[in-house]
């Protein structure tokens, strides 16, 4: 166990191996997702009209990765990945959002950054794709329904855009909201959930290396079902803290209201940390079923990033702050 | 002329009763059970559980209202549809997803409240399923009609461990309520419909709406 987390400690899924990166740049092309120019770096960004970027990616049959994460588990396929989501502003069927999401048009794209900053700005989405390196990242996807996934994501930190923004000495948190088009998102036609989408993190867990701004999958850029043309990647807490499709990121002072906590306070925290000791009012979070195998596996702390983000919480009663 | 052994409605209520089953068999064996298999058994077979039981008990309250007495003789299979389903239900649960293995008590999953719910629900349709046949009916007496009352109770506990496995609060009208509250407030009105003074009620309207229809002129 130990051994394991020490070599954690630098993610090696953040490091794509020449030869990876090769036939994943093959099997894209074949795939006709990336134009034949493009370099890597860019290869997430290149709208390609048909292309899995559109929603219909789903349909297309990108093979099995071999890659691992770093505990050696192999990532999830395309399909389940774009097959199995849960994005409300769509439907609450797992399955139907890949089916409605092909209406949703991510292009144009702005992304506000604002609040305490002293360089509030609004960036359209290829600037946010041309100004930072686009990294590949596998990272564990663990939801509060106990399922899990290994997806290979592209993106870059959250706190690289954050310091282009300057944040002031006043923000302590970041809150972040989704796109509300209840025309193309019909989930968001349901008076029951408090419309639209948001999400918040301390500014340390914003600023930690693991925290992802996501702009891409498998190579090639978000599918719809997956929240394009952004959303945000916290391997070390329940899923629905990553938030999809945003539109605002701003910097404030107070610690910002959620949806989920909205919706049912006593179940969905704010920091809503994996953790398998933290039990949860609706479901035991002590294991999980991986996508793909059927027997339940132990739930790791902090999905298994314990050695990375457990000092973000030292001091703290988790079983309070759930 | 003869008469024929099986009614219609018999037959709606036998093909709509072993569809689901057909359906995830047929899923399964074309491997088009979505990603997570077992989470798709889980609630399919959850959701046709709760569908017959809403089903059984409407057909007292539907005979009440519109004087079909051939529901009265259909509500043993519905209920052991309810029953089947429950039964596969909670098997892909215990058995498919924890193996049979203590981890569903010592990770506290049998003593969630939703799960209470469920287990609850499970353990009021068994004995009435089991007692359902004309041997035990006769057998008990009246004490069968008064254990036969719980399905009430099955019924209100199986809509709140629905409400209560959703990511959603039925009291606060929040979250992913939608189904839930159909099948609350469906079971609700077909409780109400059997409360003495209601059932008169509706049993007299019964009459005057028969007695216009046939002193109309044709
Ligand atoms: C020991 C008994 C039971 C157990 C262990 C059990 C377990 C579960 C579990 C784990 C879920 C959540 C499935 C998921 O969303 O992944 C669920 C949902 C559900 N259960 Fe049960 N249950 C039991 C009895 C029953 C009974 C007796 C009924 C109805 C008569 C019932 C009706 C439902 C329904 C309608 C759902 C929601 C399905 C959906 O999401 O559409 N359950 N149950």
């Amino acid at each position: 166990m130990d051994n394991k987390l020490k070599h954690v400690a630098v993610p090696s899924s953040e490091i794509t191996s020449e030869s990876a990166y090769f036939s994943r740049r093959d099997f894209l092309k074949a795939m006709g997702i990336v134009s034949a120019g493009a370099l890597l770096a860019a290869c997430a960004p290149k709208p390609q009209p048909g292309g899995a970027a559109n929603g219909t990616g789903n349909s297309t049959p990108v093979p099995a990765s071999d890659q691992t994460d770093e505990l050696g588990d192999p990532v999830n396929s395309f399909d389940e990945i774009t097959n199995y989501n849960n994005f409300y502003e769509f439907t609450t069927d797992k399955e139907g959002v890949a089916r409605l999401s092909p209406k949703f048009n991510p292009k144009p794209w702005t992304v506000e950054v604002g609040g305490l900053v002293h360089k509030p700005q609004t960036f359209g989405i290829e600037d946010l794709l041309a100004m930072f390196d686009q990294k590949e990242r596998i990272y564990r996807l663990r939801c509060v329904e106990a399922w899990s996934m290994v997806i290979p994501w592209m993106g870059f930190e959250l706190g690289e855009l954050l310091k282009a923004v300057e944040p002031m000495a006043s923000a302590k948190f970041v809150r972040f909201e989704t796109v509300y088009r209840p025309d193309e998102m019909p989930g968001q036609r349901s008076p029951f959930y408090p419309w639209p989408y948001q999400e918040g993190l301390r500014l340390d867990e914003a600023y930690h290396r693991l925290t992802l701004l996501g702009t891409g999958l498998y190579g090639g850029m978000l599918p719809n079902q997956n929240g394009a043309p952004i959303r945000l990647v916290v391997p070390w807490k329940y899923g629905f803290k990553s938030i999809k499709s945003i539109v605002k990121i701003e910097l404030v002072e107070e610690q910002p209201a959620t949806l989920w906590n909205a919706v049912a306070s006593n179940e969905y925290g704010f920091y809503s940390n994996v953790n398998p000791e933290v039990d949860h009012p609706r479901w035991s979070q002590a294991s999980e079923r991986r996508i793909g195998e059927l027997k339940r596996r132990e739930t790791l702390m902090f999905n298994g990033y314990e050695e990375e983000v457990a000092s973000l919480y030292a001091g703290m009663d988790l079983k309070v702050n759930y | 002329m003869k008469k024929p052994r099986y009614t219609p409605l018999q037959i709606s209520i036998h093909l709509f009763g072993w569809y689901p089953l057909a359906w995830l068999v047929v899923r399964g064996l074309t491997d088009n059970l979505t990603v997570n298999p077992i989470q798709a058994i889980s609630q399919w077979t959850g959701y046709h559980a709760i569908i017959f039981l809403t089903l059984s008990l409407a057909c007292t309250p539907l005979n009440t209202l519109f004087g079909w007495r051939e529901l009265l003789k259909r509500r043993r299979a519905l209920g052991l549809y309810s029953f089947m389903y429950a039964s596969l239900h909670m098997l892909s649960f215990v058995g498919l997803d924890y193996g049979f293995s203590l981890k569903f008590f010592t990770e506290g999953t049998a003593t969630k409240p939703y799960m209470l719910m469920g287990i609850t629900t499970f353990l009021i349709l068994l004995p009435l399923a089991i007692t359902s046949f004309k041997w035990w009916m006769k057998r008990m007496g009246s004490g069968w009609k008064t254990l036969h009352k719980l399905v009430y109770l099955a019924g209100i506990t199986a809509v709140i461990h629905f409400a209560w496995a959703k990511k959603g609060d039925l009291v606060g009208l929040s979250g992913d309520i939608v189904k839930p509250l159909v099948f609350a407030i469906l079971v609700a009105l077909l409780l109400i419909l059997r409360l003495p003074p209601v059932r008169r009620w509706a049993s007299q309207l019964k009459q005057k709406t028969f007695t216009i229809l046939k002193t109309k002129p044709v």
